[in-house]
């Protein structure tokens, strides 16, 4: 193709991007904080696809370590895989809370105008983060570099100047959520959510300032990784996940609202303490064994609690439902979460197995199934609900046109990661046997699990998986943009009374 | 039949109360503990050696009390020939360690077992055996460093470290910061790791 060719259709790319933005400004069915919410769901979705896509490339270098070497190496797209994912998340999270603000506060979003001026700031600066990811990489071990190019720390990678982007643009959010509840109604769902967003901005700057002592560095980067991941994330997810039931299935408040404070009250008092299983290893005192292990052993308990709460609900109400695309998304969160995060976390998190698991493809397998259990599906389900809104509050039941894309691409999605995360798991045992137990974990042990059959093999089951769920993304995201089209039908009424109450 | 209000222990208010009560009473026990490894942490506290400990002599030993491995300072050993102030040996670590966050390391390999799973563990790496003898560690370690695919280190796995434009002493540096860590007590972690030097013993 010649350069005008290329140029043509970048234009026609953005003409049709503009056209898009033009009809969803002009949605007589969405509110402000709704439109905006579609703004941040749109960009997660690109943003999944490049986690998919990179997460492709480098599960391709295990098999074939010299793909794309010194062009792409393994860090930078492993980076670029994992911060898409942390970004994504946290994309889907915000745009759900902006979407049903208005709707629980009763009142229109305060200060609406600084939340769209900062997500185009965020979306800004997250494409300048990739590009520079991509295209420079890494710098000189210079403090400009950690402020430029790259901090250098697992899932914080951003450089200094994004970080303080990003707490601006939390600090907007806040506002936004803050103030409109303010003005509007307290729910419990209210306040929960307030408070974790408080802990949730004020967490971020733990990770936000370099150390000599290695030790001391991951002893704080703990506090943002763990502190969001395996506390105010989930407990952001059930103020989600009740609002969503409420919505669904027309349960009524005082139920989920009582689930939420158990859920709140059984998540932070097993994950605060539960930080510890990060530290037995990093040269932190000896304690952190007892503490960290027994927590940690507790954490998966809020997770039973939230699928006893989700399955009890959908089987009170016969599974009655007003969009089952977004049901069936919700049923494989609470199993996704508990098993992912819970059972999967609970295998190796004490101590006596995790001085042979730490730092092996187990934690991989427990990562892959629990931010996919816990995160990617809540967002999904609530993506599934934009869309039924946006157009036109349609039927999203059963005999739905089309309605075999979003089942395959659901089944395609949770068997390629269930697939995914058997597959590191066994690549995991065999890491802990082989170069943790047998070899004493030096290099020639280390390689010597690598070279193993049963660790290439695992690695060729996860590619092939790993393809399956990028089918099951991309067929995802086209159901995203065709679902609903055309239905004349309304969507099914759900005792409306119950969400009232 | 009038709908019955549920039991007190089943009721919003119950669990609202309880939830605020576990979150600040967890989190109040966090901060204490905090401030107490903080001081256990610090370089030059009872867990992680002061940065002049480059100076040494460092090992890996199996602790028969403690039933677990633990690092040890023996004599005097100077890295690249040079004894260093602690303060000079702060500095040069930490350019090692800002080297290995600008050069994103921890996207392929671990360090204290974080990380990224496409290349070995870096906690040990100082006391691994595949240097050969410590006589020759350092500069093995240097060359590797500046020119990775030239000297590399792959064990029939095919997977060779990137050219990162590393600059000599950057790579000093970096041999002085993986030095450094391989002194931090890490509770026995890696299990039945036998450092350089130990083979016999």
């Amino acid at each position: 193709m010649t350069l005008q060719a290329y140029q043509k259709k970048a234009a026609n790319c953005w003409a049709g991007c503009k056209q898009r933005h033009t009809e969803l400004m002009a949605n007589p069915h969405l509110s402000g904080g709704q439109k905006l919410a579609v703004h941040y769901f749109t960009v997660a979705m690109v943003l999944f696809m490049a986690q998919l896509l990179f997460g492709l490339l480098a599960g391709l270098q295990f098999i074939f370590p010299s793909f794309l070497y010194e062009i792409l190496d393994f860090n930078v797209n492993r980076m670029v895989h994992i911060n898409a994912m942390v970004v994504w998340m946290l994309y889907g999270f915000l745009g759900s809370v902006y979407w049903f603000l208005e709707e629980e506060s009763g009142v229109e979003i305060v200060g609406l105008k600084w939340g769209q001026l900062a997500f185009w700031i965020l979306t800004g600066a997250v494409t300048v983060v990739v590009l520079v990811y991509l295209l420079i990489q890494i710098g000189s071990g210079t403090d400009t570099s950690l402020w430029l190019i790259n901090e250098g720390r697992e899932y914080i990678e951003a450089p200094r100047w994004a970080d303080i982007g990003i707490v601006v643009v939390v600090l907007t959010f806040f506002y936004n959520v803050a103030a409109t509840f303010a003005k509007g109604k307290w729910s419990g769902i209210a306040g929960v959510l307030t408070l974790d967003l408080v802990a949730l901005a004020g967490l971020y700057l733990a990770g936000m300032f370099y150390v000599t002592n290695i030790s001391i560095d991951q002893y704080w980067w703990w506090w943002v990784i763990h502190l969001w991941v395996e506390a105010t994330w989930e407990v952001l997810v059930g103020c989600i996940m009740a609002w969503s039931l409420m919505k669904l299935l027309g349960v009524r408040r005082k139920v989920v609202q009582t689930w939420l404070y158990i859920e709140v009250a059984l998540m932070f008092g097993s994950g605060i303490l539960g930080l510890g299983h990060h530290y037995f290893w990093i040269g932190t005192p000896e304690y952190w064994f007892t503490i960290g292990g027994f927590f940690s052993a507790l954490e998966p308990i809020p997770l039973v609690a939230m699928v006893v709460h989700s399955i009890y609900d959908a089987g009170a109400h016969r599974f009655k439902n007003s969009n089952h695309p977004a049901l069936a998304w919700i049923i494989a969160h609470a199993f996704g979460n508990f098993l992912g995060a819970g059972v999967w976390g609970f295998m190796h998190t004490l101590p006596q197995i995790n001085l042979y698991t730490h730092g092996t493809q187990w934690s991989a397998s427990h990562g892959h199934l629990a931010f996919f259990g816990a995160y990617a599906t809540i967002n999904i389900a609530f993506f599934y609900l934009a869309a039924q809104q946006a157009r036109g509050k349609v039927w999203m039941g059963g005999e739905l046109a089309n309605g075999w894309r979003w089942k395959t691409a659901a089944v395609l999605l949770n068997l390629g990661v269930m697939g995914m995360t058997v597959a590191l798991l066994i690549a995991g045992y065999e890491q802990s046997f082989i170069e943790r137990a047998v070899e004493g974990s030096t290099w020639a042990g280390y390689f010597a699990a690598q070279n193993h059959p049963w660790f290439m093999q695992a690695m060729v089951w996860r590619m092939v998986f790993g393809l399956m769920t990028a089918a099951g993304g991309g067929l995802l995201f086209w159901d995203l943009l065709e679902i609903g089209k055309g239905e004349q039908r309304p969507a099914a009424v759900i005792d409306s009374e119950a969400v009232a109450q | 039949m009038t709908e019955q209000s549920p039991p007190r222990w089943a009721s919003e208010t119950f669990w609202k109360k309880t939830a605020i009560w576990v979150t600040g009473g967890s989190f109040v026990l966090l901060v204490i503990l905090s401030f107490d490894s903080m001081k256990q942490i610090s370089a030059g506290g009872p867990r992680v050696p002061a940065y002049s400990v480059i100076n040494k002599d460092i090992s890996y030993r199996f602790d028969k009390a403690k039933q677990r491995y633990q690092p040890t300072i023996g004599e005097d050993a100077p890295l690249f020939g040079k004894t260093l102030s602690e303060e000079e040996a702060e500095k040069l670590v930490d350019h090692g360690k800002k080297t290995v966050q600008a050069k994103n390391c921890m996207n392929c390999h671990t360090l204290l077992g974080n990380g990224a799973y496409y290349a070995p563990d870096l906690t040990k790496a100082w006391l691994d055996q595949g240097w050969g003898a410590k006589e020759s560690r350092e500069q093995m370690m240097v060359n590797f460093l500046l020119d990775p695919e030239k000297n590399a280190r792959t064990y029939g796995s095919n997977r060779k470290m990137p050219n990162l434009d590393i600059t000599p002493p950057e790579a000093e540096a970096i041999v002085a910061f993986l030095k450094w860590m391989s002194s931090i007590d890490t509770n026995g972690f890696p299990h039945n790791f036998i450092a350089l030097g130990e083979e016999d013993k």
